[in-house]
């Protein structure tokens, strides 16, 4: 589905630009190759490390594919303009760090609200507050779910290399314009600013998907109805004359706002959670390693899911039967997978970059008689092959 | 009875019928603003379909959204500017007008409005100072004057009011007007000059908030702000002869500045262009 007619000349362009091969490059760039691969065309910022490389590559390449970078004044300009730009068509996101992510939170609530499509990448780093800023860390899997206030539903989708970073973003994107909702992409500062080999693909290779558009006049007079039953409306562009309305306060199926009837506010929230609910199919991702006869079963995401791979293949050479779940979408939480995995295993170890916050998900999914336990590191150093592979042993 | 009213307004097919009655108070400037900023686009015969309106939070902010019949996006409070860059840079060719209280724009949104100025982005702002916070329930705003009592400066105001048109016009706008909601033929025409104006134009509306700064400062009456504001208006010609004393307190109205500058999505565009002639990247 063709948005704003230009798209066809994108990908023209990105041909043209981008011979499909090997590259070296930053986790970072690799974000930013993705979100043009995947469409992009807007892009709002304020530079903080360890994301600026991702401003820095988007205001290079967005203009040869006629795309716009702006530098805002600050964090909540930048995602602002980004949820302004994705209604008049284009897909738009924005990148951050820690302190960075805590001041988008208020507009990625909006963002929630007015069913916007964008992507908000989020290059975790060490805190609270200004912390180790150069430091990578995981410890904002939980301000991705709940920083903004409310009752609300999240997605957010995490990467564990430059490779995968490059696809995920893609996959971010898709999910946004499918669902017409904000989605968070939780990277980290060790892999933002790794160099590492990237394969970029031949643009035919990408699936790149597009929100649904208004059918009729009478689709686009509800900008937050459900005509398809799938808790999903058809987004009426700005510019076309469909006069729409559209407010972060409790509105009614036509945009208009009611903040007095409960049943409104009930009706419109439940159908956000249930539009992500009923749609696990577009969003839900895990991998699993050595996971059929597994005893020892490690839980790990972003960065610290390659050491914890190292540590499994290792322990697998010591004859012990360890293996790997590695959620890819982070929120919501592949439960049911991590439940049946669960059932099957003695042991669950979870590394993680920070004090322990994914374990509290993978607690919710698993019974008593499991032994669940953190492997926990802060201070801005991964965890190492050798750290994980120990708690392996120490369960064994 | 209300209905009969709404019906002889000529201009009620710029409103989203749907909408009304408007939730302001009885005797609000809102409602003069709104008024102004409709015979401004119809004097202009701009088509609202190329017209998105965006706000931020506050009575001021809902002017036009929901009541402007057009694309409107109701935004998060002090934001609207920012939100309306991205939509600018989107829409190149639609008019996109953000309607917002002083509190929203020049208080918590003060960053954005002299960024924005700076930016030179192609954006009219109708900023109402009405020196209150009306919304929340009258607590001091950036704009309250001297010595002004409102729910949180009970005893008196101790901070001095923010002048937001002169500040944006030294931030490098394009155009920079203010007046009063008892000056409305100027207002219109000053809207219609910023709607036209190819840059960031802003046009301050000092109004009427009687219910949370009148009543609590001997002005219980929308007139009696209304002549209060005439008394000590004082035209820009005349002030610039006036010394700093002799202006407190006073409302300097008229134009501040009317200039051409490079606009930003236009130069944004140009530079897109001149990158793609560079990489040999215009189409075969
Ligand atoms: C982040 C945030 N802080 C505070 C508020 C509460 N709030 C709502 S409206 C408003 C002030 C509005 O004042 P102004 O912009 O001057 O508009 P008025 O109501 O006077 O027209 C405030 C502080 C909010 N909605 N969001
Ligand atoms: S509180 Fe003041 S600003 Fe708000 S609607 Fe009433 S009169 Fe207008």
């Amino acid at each position: 589905m063709i948005i704003r007619g230009d798209e066809p000349e994108q990908i023209r362009l990105i041909r043209k630009l981008y011979k499909p091969g090997n590259y070296f490059m930053q986790g970072d760039e690799a974000v930013s190759y993705g979100a043009i691969f995947a469409g992009c065309r807007f892009y709002a910022g304020y530079p903080i490390t360890p994301a600026s490389e991702i401003a820095e590559t988007m205001a290079r390449e967005l203009p040869k594919v006629s795309g716009y970078y702006i530098q805002m004044e600050d964090e909540i300009g930048s995602i602002a303009a980004v949820v302004g730009a994705s209604w008049t068509g284009l897909k738009s996101m924005t990148a951050t760090s820690g302190p960075g992510f805590s001041l988008m939170q208020e507009n990625l609530g909006y963002a929630i609200m007015t069913e916007t499509p964008l992507v908000l990448v989020d290059v975790q780093r060490s805190g609270p507050s200004t912390g180790q800023a150069t430091k990578g860390a995981q410890g904002d899997f939980f301000q991705a779910r709940w920083g903004t206030h409310g009752d609300h539903t999240i997605i957010a989708v995490s990467p564990t290399s430059g490779q995968d970073a490059f696809w995920e973003t893609i996959r971010a994107f898709n999910i946004a314009e499918k669902l017409r909702t904000p989605v968070v992409m939780l990277f980290d500062g060790v892999l933002a600013h790794t160099r590492e080999l990237v394969r970029i693909p031949d643009i035919e290779e990408v699936e790149i998907a597009y929100r649904k558009l208004p059918a009729n006049e009478e689709e686009a007079k509800l900008p937050f109805g459900d005509p398809h039953g799938d808790g999903v409306p058809p987004m009426p562009l700005f510019g076309h004359g469909y006069f729409t309305h559209v407010t972060g306060s409790t509105h009614k199926e036509n945009g208009l706002r009611d903040v007095y009837t409960p049943e409104v506010h009930d009706k419109l929230v439940r159908r956000l959670h249930r539009k992500i609910e009923q749609n696990k199919d577009v969003y839900e991702k895990y991998e699993e390693h050595f996971t059929d006869d597994a005893e020892i079963l490690v839980v790990s995401w972003g960065v610290t899911a390659r050491p914890a791979l190292g540590a499994v293949l290792k322990a697998r050479e010591e004859g012990i039967k360890a293996g790997l779940f590695v959620p890819k979408t982070v929120h919501p939480f592949p439960g049911e997978g991590m439940k049946q995995l669960g059932k099957r295993v003695r042991a669950i170890l979870v590394p993680e970059m920070n004090l322990g916050q994914m374990i509290l998900e993978v607690q919710r999914f698993v019974n008593d008689d499991v032994l669940l336990k953190g492997v926990n590191k802060i201070g801005g150093v991964p965890l190492t092959v050798e750290e994980i592979l120990r708690e392996i042993r120490g369960v064994a | 009875m209300a209905k009969e009213i709404y019906s002889k307004y000529p201009l009620i097919k710029y409103l989203r019928k749907e909408a009304l009655p408007t939730a302001l108070c009885p005797g609000c400037g809102g409602g003069t603003v709104l008024n102004a900023f409709a015979n401004a686009v119809d004097q202009l015969k701009i088509d609202p379909r190329d017209l998105v309106v965006v706000s931020g939070i506050g009575c001021s902010a809902w002017i036009a959204s929901p009541y402007f019949l057009a694309d409107t996006l109701h935004t998060t409070h002090g934001r609207a500017i920012a939100f309306a860059t991205g939509v600018k840079v989107g829409l190149p060719d639609k008019k996109v007008v953000v309607i917002s209280g002083d509190g929203d724009l020049a208080g918590i949104g003060g960053n954005h409005l002299i960024h924005a100025a700076r930016r030179n982005i192609d954006i009219t702002v109708i900023l109402v100072n009405n020196f209150i916070y009306g919304m929340t329930g009258g607590q001091v705003a950036p704009t309250t004057p001297f010595g002004a009592k409102t729910t949180t400066t009970p005893y008196r105001n101790i901070e001095h009011p923010f002048q937001i048109s002169e500040t944006v016009a030294a931030a490098g706008a394009s155009y920079v007007a203010r007046w009063t909601t008892a000056h409305v033929y100027q207002l219109i025409e000053s809207i219609k000059k910023a709607l036209q104006v190819k840059g960031f134009s802003l046009v301050e509306v000092i109004s009427q908030c009687p219910v949370q700064f009148g009543r609590r400062n001997r002005m219980k009456e929308p007139a009696e702000m209304l002549r209060w504001f005439l008394k000590n208006s004082v035209p820009i010609s005349k002030a610039k002869k006036m010394k700093p004393e002799e202006l407190e307190g006073k409302f300097v109205i008229g134009e501040f500045v009317n200039r051409e500058r490079p606009e930003f999505v236009t130069e944004l565009n140009k530079l897109i262009d001149e990158v793609q002639e560079h990489f040999g990247l215009k189409g075969e």
